[in-house]
């Protein structure tokens, strides 16, 4: 009353190996040797649905040993290896349906389908390329133009920080030339140098300090007074743009004006605000900064990506509008109302060894509530357009972002070679 | 799943922040102690000594089923009524009632699968100071002492255990209020005459909380005034007490001096503590005592809250202390004292008198029903988390488990699957196809859960809540209105799961036409059936709600196990009666064995609630839940990768294997640490698959017998004492120990094996190992230390595949361990997985399998049964065997194979090849 389906398998036709490079070891009629060398067997246990072989490599033909492989060749698609536990478990794997050979489940040969889907996408995939790797030199030669002139304009600053620069030290050459004689005498004494060191900067402190004096006394009346010194932005205490009344007070020691002895005793505070003031203008500090940061940025090996900096570009989802500024932020905003999150802050590119540039992580977001900080990691693929494709959130308070740009389109082979290297379709 | 989530309404953030005071531990104060609980607080301070309660002998009436019999309480004169009753299968029912109540005490329904059957008691001797009945078979009597009330039921000369002996039975009759009546003079006179231990009433009682407590902002009107009862049992010889869970404590239960006792009130308690008696999501009443002479059980069937203090003569003295004892013979003999203390409801007490506790498992099957059988794939890998979150991500998931060929059976849907956590319903962004969806799981021969929970958002555009409303079906507020609470919908209905008609109802939800988008391989979990109720008491339903005419208070413990009985009826009807469900509960109660699995609700991904997984399950086992797990992983905070290994190493040998994890920890999916650590895991679930006939085979008997899948090892060897108290190892069925690598950095563990004269084969290596030893294995990250009892066979399938159903056919390899005098037995249980023709068609085949005389055969258990399996015996492996010189397989139809072997003479191990024989035949394998 029963069907030992064991006798069923022996008669059932196996596939034999088809890699041309292993068939040989599958000679008919000749004793078999584990590909391991393990141990040598009959020729009838070769695919005979037991596993004699430690390397499996007596059964590609059925499932019987757990560490085995099997061949599919899926004639019309790509030639595949699946683990032998998928052979007649009843789900169709391979393509041209030869892991199901005793199974029961209907499988199509599908590998023809396939194949053409994957020349259609490849060729779809291959005009992105060429035509993304086309913007993508437009876009290096861009970022060389404008890092030139970013460059150029950093270099003139900094020129003119140069010159500031040198009049301060020509200054103060003029007053150490004057203290040559304690030179001198530290070289005669040397024991008392420290003393004399002490000294010595004192003296200078006090010679800068009250060239300060004269040079903030505009009206030269020997006060300096509030008025006077709130002129001079670059000594804002909070750094907020503006030099209130009460600030300046402050600066002063809570007095309307100084004269030169008490203005020695506020020098202190004003002191190294001022002396930078000397060497660049605050409108002049915040341009070189910022220069200096783009710069400082890596945009890519050939500055590819320079052309996302200070851009931004959005999203929107059935509830929020996500919102990805490249080297800046990643926010997120409910559409219907409420307030922005950030989702992270520039951090570094993430990708893999061989392909740095392909991931961005944005890190230090929002803080979760009982959880991390929020952090988002942007995934670059090439295409055309600079977008935001898609948005999720895998983990709670971790986004992942996919976002195309030309910038990281490979130099295409020619579409002849992507499809010569695919001589199975 | 669970816990609590800021996205929700602006109340329950401002709400949550006052409950959750922003720590990462249960916050105690949201949970009453005894001394807060008005009842426990007013019983516990009665203190042993004269009991007031006196049998009234001329009341006595035996007839043919029962014996009553009056109980008179001298200081206050109210009549209470016994009734006794000998139940077949070496059991005693005792039940106490108010002779004549006010109106009547709740009794609990649906918990017993049938009037327990009983047998006659007959009246051996009556005197005026008491009667003695015998118990039938055994020489056992049951002694009823008249003054003080008290009962001992004896064997020969010993009394195997007492009720009352310490005169703590309490029971507060039900009364009218005084303090509210016109005349409260004229009250308070009649006071002064009342009884002397009654509690005095008015502005006492208010102090007392008879009429009405506080906890916190929650007042409880209590319109049916006091109502607990209480009794105590004394076991003498008995120093082990197990069960009553659920606790997150040790297996072996602790006295309850100086502290709170075990409490069991259903409760949804938010990152839980190890190692106290507080409650937690489920409450089984049930305790077994442990000695080496005798394994006993009581069985207190209640349903409100319940506290059980435990107290032991012997729990104070040091080990020198009792040797001590011994030496001078000057011990008295070692007692256990246990007391129960329940709410409301009536005394209805099972005495399961053993003697083994294979006997007490099966009294107590025979009483509430056995474990459902569930369908196999249940057995097999679980892979959840709150949440997966849409249509992709699930496909991804399912993909990524193929990509790094690692099996599972059920992924698992958390509440944000839903539209706006109405459940029966899809959320339309993120799950706009189910059904593709489901059908792509089909097609890789895989399962998904999800969830549906108990609490019913309250939005009129909601079908399943104007049904519910409409039909009357929700649990209703102390003034008649629906009881409304906080759960993750926001403002939510309850449905009164006691009411059958409502029962019906949510069960035809499940059908195919009405739970849209769900298909065959879609199943079900119940979360949160406690139930919880954010802005509730304690974080639960009111006590003054109102199920029908009975209050919250009486049945508080049993909603949860309607809830799944509910919906375990569902996924029956859907299949018109052929399918076996699969349901989750959270809570659960005496007698949720029948509707599927458990789990020990949301834990820690901390090495210590690992271990506690083990006493935590081995106690639900004990009382007949066997299908029960523990978040693979943990559930809050995120485990190191070395704790997610060994969680998914001890996970792969506990009954339900699941992995699950908090919506704000990061992603875990098994292949997300490094190609190491994914073979590990890999490795690990595999092993479950191979072992998934055993598994199928124990459940058949936990569902058949009721025998404990996962088992303390005293079970097994109830005469050594050193198991007594071990749970960081255990049985699966009587034939594999398992020690899992529970510490941090372990670098070895030691094992006990039990059994003086047997021996234990290492699963892994074959080593033999000799029993009655403590072995110290050192152990290395991919060990998961499991040994194979000498006298035992084992079916494994070392096919292993995607998923459990693309294994059915496989073929199956015999794992025989030799005990000293060469013998071993097993057995071979094979089903269709799925259906319920096992039992309504006898369709299955159940083998005997055994090794003796050199010869291994099979013959069938269960000749009335019939089945067709294409399986055959791929391979025999004999472990602690000698090198035959041939071995000849013989079959039924006369034939005989010699069949080739292999013998490892270093690890004496022989290897049969390929016996080919089909699996359910009678076969026969002789060595020579």
């Amino acid at each position: 009353y029963f069907i030992p389906l064991n006798l069923l398998l022996c008669t059932q036709p196996l596939p034999v190996p088809t890699i041309p490079t292993e068939r040989q070891f599958y000679e008919e009629n000749k004793p078999f040797t584990c590909l391991d060398g393990s141990s040598t067997i009959p020729f009838d246990r070769v695919n005979d649905d037991y596993c004699d072989c430690r390397d499996g490599s007596d059964e590609p033909g059925t499932a019987a040993c757990p560490n085995g492989s099997f061949h599919c060749t899926n004639a019309g698609f790509r030639p595949t290896f699946i683990p032998s536990s998928r052979i007649n478990d009843g789900i169709c794997d391979c393509c041209d349906t030869t892991d199901e050979y005793n199974s029961g489940a209907t499988c199509q040969n599908t590998c023809r389908e396939m194949g053409r889907k994957e020349r259609e996408s490849l060729q779809i995939m291959a005009e992105i390329t060429k035509e993304g790797f086309l913007l993508k030199q437009q876009l290096i030669h861009e970022a060389k133009r404008g890092q030139e002139d970013k460059q150029g304009k950093l270099t003139e600053l900094q020129g003119s920080k140069k010159g500031l620069e040198e009049k301060v030290e020509a200054l103060r050459t003029v007053k150490e030339t004057a203290e040559d004689p304690e030179k001198e005498a530290k070289e005669r004494h040397l024991k008392a140098w420290e003393e004399q060191k002490e000294l010595i900067r004192m003296e200078k402190d006090k010679t800068r300090m009250a060239e300060a004096f004269l040079e903030l006394d505009d009206d030269a009346d020997g006060y300096v007074s509030v008025a006077e010194l709130q002129s001079h932005l670059e000594l804002d205490p909070d750094s907020d743009g503006s030099l209130s009344e009460t600030e300046t007070q402050g600066l002063l020691g809570g007095a309307d004006k100084v004269d030169t002895s008490t203005f020695e005793t506020v020098w202190s505070g004003i002191k190294d605000k001022y002396l930078q003031s000397l060497i660049c203008d605050p409108e002049c500090i915040s341009i070189c900064r910022n220069l200096e940061k783009e710069i400082g940025f890596d945009f890519g090996p050939s500055a590819e990506f320079a052309y996302l900096y200070s851009q931004c570009y959005e999203l929107s989802t059935s509830e929020y509008i996500y919102r990805l500024c490249p080297f800046n932020r990643v926010s997120q905003k409910p559409k219907f109302g409420g307030s922005e999150t950030n989702l992270g802050l520039w951090g570094q590119w993430a990708g893999p060894e061989d392909n740095l540039y392909s991931v961005m992580k944005y890190d230090h977001g929002q803080g979760c509530w009982q959880g991390p900080n929020r952090s988002t990691t942007v995934k670059l693929t090439c295409g055309k357009e600079t977008v935001v494709t898609s948005t999720s959130e895998p983990s709670r308070c971790e986004y992942l972002m996919e976002f195309t740009t030309p910038a990281v389109c490979q130099e295409p082979a020619s579409l002849d070679e992507v499809l010569h290297g695919h001589t199975e379709l | 799943m669970a816990a609590f989530i800021v996205r929700m309404g602006p109340l329950l953030v401002l709400w949550l922040a006052v409950f959750l005071s922003g720590t990462w531990a249960v916050d105690r104060g949201n949970f009453k102690t005894c001394d807060q609980s008005a009842f426990c607080k007013r019983q516990r301070a009665l203190k042993p000594g004269q009991s007031p309660y006196r049998a009234l002998l001329e009341t006595l009436e035996l007839t043919n089923t029962k014996l009553t019999l009056q109980l008179i309480n001298d200081n206050n004169k109210v009549r209470l009524l016994l009734e006794l009753y000998r139940l077949q299968g070496n059991m005693t029912r005792v039940k106490i009632n108010e002779l004549k109540p006010l109106k009547p005490r709740f009794e609990v329904p649906d918990v017993l699968i049938n009037d327990p059957p009983t047998e006659p008691l007959s009246l051996l001797s009556q005197d005026e100071n008491g009667v003695v009945l015998s118990l039938g078979a055994d020489s056992q009597w049951l002694i009823v002492s008249a003054k003080p009330f008290r009962l001992d039921i004896m064997e020969g000369r010993e009394v195997l255990l007492s009720l009352n002996s310490r005169g703590l039975l309490a029971f507060e009759h039900l009364r009218i209020r005084k303090d509210t009546q016109v005349d409260p003079e004229g009250a308070e006179k009649k006071e002064e005459t009342d009884a002397a231990n009654e509690p005095a009433e008015g502005e006492t009682a208010k102090e007392d909380g008879m009429w009405e407590e506080t906890f916190k902002s929650h007042t409880d009107n209590k319109p049916n005034g006091p109502s607990s009862i209480s009794l105590d049992f004394s076991l003498p010889g008995v120093e082990h007490v197990y069960g009553i869970p659920e606790h997150a404590d040790s297996l072996k239960l602790k006295t309850t001096d100086g502290g709170d006792p075990y409490r069991l009130f259903n409760l949804d308690v938010f990152q839980y503590e190890l190692f106290n008696p507080m409650a937690l999501y489920g409450a089984i009443p049930v305790m077994l005592s442990h000695s080496a002479q005798r394994t006993m059980g009581i069985f207190w069937l209640n349903a409100a809250e319940t506290w059980v203090d435990i107290s032991s003569n012997t729990a104070g003295k040091t080990v020198f202390g009792q040797m001590l004892d011994y030496v001078q013979g000057s011990s008295e003999t070692p007692q256990t004292d246990v007391r129960w203390i329940s709410e409301s409801g009536i005394i209805d007490v099972f005495i399961m008198l053993g003697p083994t506790p294979t006997d007490v498992f099966s009294q107590y099957s025979s009483l509430t029903g056995t474990q459902a059988f569930p369908p196999l794939s249940a057995l097999a890998y679980h892979q959840c988390r709150w949440n997966y979150n849409d249509q992709e991500d699930v496909a991804a998931v399912d993909q990524g488990f193929d990509e790094h060929d690692i099996p599972y059976d059920f992924i698992w849907l958390d509440i944000e699957h839903t539209d706006g956590k109405r459940y029966f319903t899809w959320d339309p962004h993120k799950f706009p196809q189910p059904k593709d969806m489901l059908q792509g799981l089909v097609d890789k021969r895989r399962k998904m859960v999800t969830i549906v929970d108990p609490h019913i958002k309250v939005d009129s555009s909601y079908k399943i809540h104007n049904e519910i409303r409409s039909k009357g079906f929700y649990v209703k507020n102390k003034d008649g209105g629906d009881y409304e609470g906080w759960c993750w919908p926001g403002n939510s209905g309850y449905p009164d799961f006691t009411n059958p008609e409502m029962r019906a109802w949510w069960a035809s939800m499940f059908a195919y036409d009405q739970y849209e988008g769900s298909m065959e391989n879609m199943y079900t979990w119940n979360d949160m059936n406690e139930p919880s109720v954010f802005n509730g008491p304690e974080v639960t339903m009111h006590k003054d709600a109102l199920h029908g005419n009975w209050e919250n208070r009486d049945l508080h413990n049993l909603y949860g196990l309607y809830v799944q009985m509910a919906t375990a009826e569902g996924l029956i009807e859907r299949s018109g009666g052929v399918e076996r469900p699969f349901v989750l509960t959270r809570a659960f109660f005496a007698g949720s064995q029948r509707y599927g699995a458990v789990w020990t609700g949301d834990n820690t991904a901390e090495w210590e609630h690992l271990k506690i997984s083990i006493p935590m399950c081995l106690s639900l086992g004990l009382v007949g839940v066997s299908f029960c797990g523990a978040d693979v992983g943990g559930f809050f905070k995120s485990p190191s990768t070395e704790l997610l290994v060994r969680w998914y190493q001890t996970g792969a040998y506990q009954p339900f294997f699941r992995a699950h994890a908090h919506l704000d920890t990061p992603r875990r999916e098994p292949w997300l640490f490094g190609p190491e650590n994914t073979a590990l895991i890999r490795e690990a679930v595999r092993q479950r698959y191979a072992l998934l006939p055993y598994w199928y085979q124990l459940f058949y008997h936990a569902h058949h017998s009721g025998q404990p899948v996962m088992r303390p090892l005293w079970v097994e060897y109830p005469q050594d004492t050193a198991t007594f108290s071990m749970d960081d190892q255990f049985l699966l069925g009587r034939d594999l120990l398992v020690h899992p690598v529970t510490e941090e950095g372990g670098r070895g563990v030691t094992a006990y094996l039990p059994g003086k004269g047997e021996v234990w084969f290492d699963v892994h290596t074959f080593q033999k190992h000799n029993g009655a030893q403590n072995l110290y294995i050192p152990v290395t990250i991919s060990s998961i230390p499991v040994f194979q009892r000498g006298g035992s066979i084992i079916p494994r399938k070392a096919r292993v595949r995607r998923s459990s159903s693309c294994m059915e056919h496989d073929p199956y390899t015999l794992f025989v361990a030799l005990s000293p005098k060469r013998f071993a037995q097993g057995e071979l249980y094979i089903d269709d997985g799925h259906t319920f023709n096992f039992d309504k068609q006898k369709q299955f085949i159940h083998r005997r399998l055994s090794f003796a005389n050199k010869a291994l055969s099979s013959r069938n258990l269960a000749p009335g049964s019939q089945f067709i399996t294409p399986s055959w015996i791929e391979k025999i492996v004999i472990l602690g065997a000698s090198k035959p010189s041939k071995a000849t397989l013989k079959t039924p139809d006369g034939k005989e194979n010699l069949l080739e072997f292999e013998f490892d003479a270093s690890m004496s191990v022989l290897t049969l090849r390929k016996p080919g024989v089909n699996a359910g035949v009678d076969w026969t394998v002789v060595l020579q």
